[in-house]
């Protein structure tokens, strides 16, 4: 990928805060820097399509450590929690023959597991040695007849954002619009509702998520052509294009997917999140909204009134328990404020979030629910993370697995955001698990015994003479 | 804190509880060169060695007094003198524990009389210990049984003397049958670890820990305490006890010998544990060592990591007093919720338990304890197998017995190490079991679009 490309990339004009001057990102500072790379950031968000195969071109250190390490679940295929590798060589990356091994691997790939589609995910190995996937997918499409879609993400171009913003490209450049989607089943349909059409744009149905907000959808009328990309098929990313409406659900990386299909579609969007009840019923709200409809309102206030009612009724317990309680969050851009949000509707107090990877936008909206004087912390460092946490009081920390251990090692909660979690938090029955998740951590009594010292700690009264008396 | 509950049904279904006669028998079974001799029908001791030897995968030493139909009637003193005098010819051995079984102690049976009888008749079997006990079934489960023999054998073995100075390295060690033999063994290398000798009785861990010897199949135990070590329990500076239903037991020790002694209801987690190795560094007057910092490091580390899985995990478990409690503690410890828990008998251990409630019954009362409440995990015996499958959860192996299951008689549960080691497996078959987010199928979605394609 050139480097006027990647510019282009980075720009992304439906970002409000993309109005003043470029100060540029910041460079990963060597010898301390944390996070994946772009080509990380590229698979992760294509991954999850599920019945589609998945071929890291490259050496065995991009893949092999790496795969089926995602929490997004599938309904229906497994095809995509397969590792796929060229595995390249030493002597495939002198002497050349790394393509010819490529489309050896699409090939097998192809006859035995029979994808509906292949994605080609370069490397920087690759990407190095000048390897041209296009060209080979060109012709691996016209071999198998296969749709064959090459990823130009090596790991040297940029962090995970980066590729985030990568995978949003080749999806608009050869997969969005490539089909039509299936006509609505005449089972489906019900008297007196209309059915819409939508996307969700930046959803991965992470620890199966969104299968908590999938049955309102359904309920309320609104067909999910695709979610981009949890739990999708290859052919519900072909027919997104027919849309009415596109809710970009949990990256400003996306929001480019979403642009895209509206300069060429004209699909309406708007962002929003899952998490949390006050922006769960704001989603649907806003769905009602964009796609102008007053029926689909109104029965979109009732499902929230009955919803919000079942799930305040199971939370009450865990508002007792939690009131009170501090959190500092550190999770990266968007998870940032929809975070809060979350924790607030538990009645929480957010003592601190971080801002490593958010926009100015998302600072923005932080502002707008902690206050004028929200501490940000935008150092990835763990070691500087886990002294806010005692600076500020805290009793959990909120952050992704990075975190995890670090915290645990000095005796801190934990409450895992990541995307490799297997817990679902979204939906009103996902705040009631969030809920449960922060109780279990910031309670549990483990705590207690692991910060005391041994009861022997200090004292030198174990000499002969007085202990036997003593017992 | 706990409700006690005792079960009004009439009848137990699945029971949990095991005669005491068999707990008594397990006690002679970590005595070196015993015999425990049932005086009952011959089925009584068929059943306790099969349910032995399923556990230990081990030959067990068990014999009977063979009562039939005509000494049911008559008495059945001659089938006791007879019994002891082929074992004392046949086998040689130093102890024998002679047990009363439920028909015994219905027709009134008077051992203490009987051996008398047994000694004026065969004098020249003097030098092989004899020790009485009564196990009435009705009194209890295996922990009653096997404490009244530990009583019976210290009563028998261990002298009374003046309170002497002590053996300035070795202590006892009381082992409640919850111990296993690998905890047995662990404890002999944590005692080791602070200079001391530790003197277990009953020692489980020197004979049915599994062991290929030399002299190939005995009808004896293969090891155990010595007859010599008990009545040497006295040179000792202190008395571990382990276990709650012990407490008689100890008292007597400590009557006849003066040593002595520090109780303690379990050593599993944190906590448990700690107490035990502050008690060893104060006796030892060494510090703590090093290997066991980092042992305790370990758990402290495990604790932590395990958390997530153990909160509030909802866990029921049925066994017997010492070890249910030894378990409960562990687990609300860890912030797991005890929803049902069901002891094979009665103990005055039972109501200080950190639970709202726990049933003096069977598997079938825990079963109906938590049939309406949500579960996670079941920990008890290989009993429970059904009841674990019928509640949908996993089982946890723990107690007597584990026949379907190797090396359950082997597991390492309590300290440092095997804490830490229940924990990681308490955390894996609850992570294991954990219910997911279930998948959602729309109704705008084709009915052929949920296949798991080919892989």
């Amino acid at each position: 990928m050139r480097a006027d490309e990647i510019l282009a990339l980075q720009n992304e004009p439906a970002c409000d805060h993309n109005r003043k001057s470029k100060s540029g990102c910041a460079r990963p500072k060597p010898g301390a820097t944390q996070g994946g790379c772009c080509f990380d950031g590229a698979r992760n968000a294509l991954v999850p399509i599920t019945d589609a195969a998945h071929i890291v071109h490259g050496p065995i250190g991009c893949a092999g450590s790496s795969w089926d390490a995602r929490g997004s679940r599938s309904s229906g295929s497994i095809l995509y929690r397969i590792g796929l590798t060229t595995d390249l060589s030493e002597m495939d990356v002198i002497m050349g023959g790394g393509e010819e091994r490529l489309l050896g691997a699409i090939g097998h790939v192809i006859e035995r597991y029979s994808p509906a589609a292949v994605f080609l995910y370069n490397t920087c190995v690759t990407a190095m040695s000048g390897e041209d996937l296009d060209v080979i997918a060109r012709g691996a499409r016209r071999r198998w007849l296969v749709p064959v879609v090459p990823v130009d993400c090596a790991g040297f171009y940029g962090n995970k954002n980066l590729g985030n913003r990568i995978a949003g490209d080749v999806l608009l450049k050869h997969v969005i619009g490539t089909a039509e989607p299936a006509p609505v089943p005449k089972a489906a349909q019900r008297p007196g509702i209309r059915t819409h059409d939508v996307n969700l744009i930046g959803e991965w149905n992470v620890g199966g998520e969104f299968w908590n907000v999938a049955p309102l959808l359904d309920e309320l009328g609104l067909r999910v052509l695709c979610t981009l990309t949890g739990d999708a098929r290859f052919r519900d990313l072909q027919g997104m294009h027919r849309a009415e409406a596109n809710m970009v659900v949990c990256s400003k990386a996306m929001l480019s997917v979403a642009r895209g299909m509206q300069e060429r579609w004209g699909t309406p969007f708007f962002e929003g999140s899952f998490y949390g009840m006050a922006d769960t019923s704001q989603a649907l709200r806003d769905f009602a909204r964009v796609l102008d409809d007053p029926d689909l309102a109104a029965r979109t206030e009732a499902l929230i009134v009955r919803e919000e009612a079942g799930a305040e009724a199971a939370l009450a317990s865990y508002r007792r328990r939690l009131a009170g309680k501090r959190v500092l969050i550190f999770s990266g851009g968007f998870k940032s404020w929809s975070v809060i949000s979350a924790m607030q509707d538990l009645g929480l107090t957010v003592v601190a979030t971080g801002t490593e990877k958010s926009t100015e936008e998302d600072k923005a909206r932080i502002r707008a629910l902690m206050g004028p004087d929200a501490r940000m912390i935008d150092d990835n460092d763990q070691t500087a993370l886990l002294r806010a946490f005692d600076a500020y009081g805290a009793d959990i920390l909120a952050a992704g697995d990075r975190y995890i251990y670090p915290a645990l090692k000095a005796r801190v909660p934990f409450l895992d955001l990541d995307h490799v979690r297997d817990i679902g938090f979204a939906g009103y029955a996902g705040i009631i698990e969030f809920a449960r998740q922060v109780a279990v951590s910031a309670e549990s009594p483990v705590w207690e015994q692991v910060r005391a010292r041994p009861r022997w700690d200090g004292r030198n009264d174990h000499g002969l003479s007085r202990q036997v008396e003593g017992l | 804190m706990a409700q006690v509950v005792l079960s009004g049904k009439p009848l137990a279904v699945r029971p949990l509880k095991v005669s005491p006669a068999m707990g008594a028998s397990l006690a002679f079974l970590g005595i070196d060169r015993a015999m425990p001799l049932e005086h009952g029908a011959r089925g009584c001791t068929a059943l306790s060695k099969l349910f032995f030897m399923r556990h230990f995968r081990e030959p067990i030493a068990l014999q009977t007094t063979a009562m039939e139909q005509l000494t049911v009637v008559l008495g059945a003193d001659d089938n006791v003198v007879e019994a002891l005098r082929t074992i004392c010819e046949k086998d040689g051995p130093d102890v024998i524990g002679l047990i009363t079984t439920g028909i015994a102690e219905a027709q009134g049976a008077d051992i203490p009389r009987t051996l008398r009888a047994f000694r004026t008749a065969h004098p020249a079997f003097s030098p092989v210990s004899i020790i009485p006990v009564n196990a009435p079934d009705a009194g209890g489960g295996l922990e009653t049984g096997f404490a009244d023999a530990l009583e019976a054998i210290i009563g028998a073995l261990v002298p009374t003397t003046e309170r002497s100075t002590g053996r300035l390295r070795q202590v006892n060690v009381l082992a409640s049958p919850m111990l296993t033999t690998g905890d047995a063994e662990a404890l002999h290398e944590w005692i080791g670890a602070f200079g001391l000798d530790a003197l277990m009785l009953p020692d489980l861990a020197s004979s049915l820990d599994g062991h290929l010897t030399e002299i190939g199949f005995s009808t004896l135990t293969y090891g155990g305490t010595t007859r010599a070590a008990i009545a040497r329990m006295g040179a000792s500076i202190a008395t571990l006890v382990i276990g709650s239903s012990l407490g008689r037991a100890a008292d007597v020790l400590k009557a006849r010998t003066g040593v002595p002694d520090l109780r303690f209801a379990g050593l599993m987690g944190l906590d448990a544990y700690d107490a035990f190795t502050d008690a060893l560094r104060r006796i030892s007057g060494r510090p703590v060592p090093r290997s066991i910092e980092r042992q305790r490091a370990q758990l402290m580390d495990a604790m932590v990591d395990c958390h997530f899985a153990l909160g509030e995990a909802r866990v029921a478990v049925a066994a017997d007093p010492d070890l249910l409690s030894q378990l409960i503690r562990f687990l609300v410890g860890m912030g797991a919720e005890v929803v049902a828990a069901v002891a094979s008998a009665p103990s005055p251990l039972l109501a200080d338990l950190p639970v709202d409630r726990i049933a003096v019954g069977d598997l079938e009362d825990l079963e109906d304890s938590v049939r309406t409440r949500g579960l996670d995990l079941v920990i008890a015996n290989s009993h429970a197998v059904q009841t674990a499958a019928r509640l949908g959860v996993p089982l946890l192996r723990a107690g007597f017995p584990q026949h379907d299951h190797f090396g359950g008689h082997a597991r390492t549960w309590v300290g440092y190490r095997g804490s830490r080691q229940a924990l990681f497996d308490f955390a894996n078959v609850l992570t294991a079991g954990r219910q997911l987010v279930a998948p959602y199928r729309s109704r705008y979605r084709a009915a052929d679009d949920w296949r798991e394609t080919a892989c």
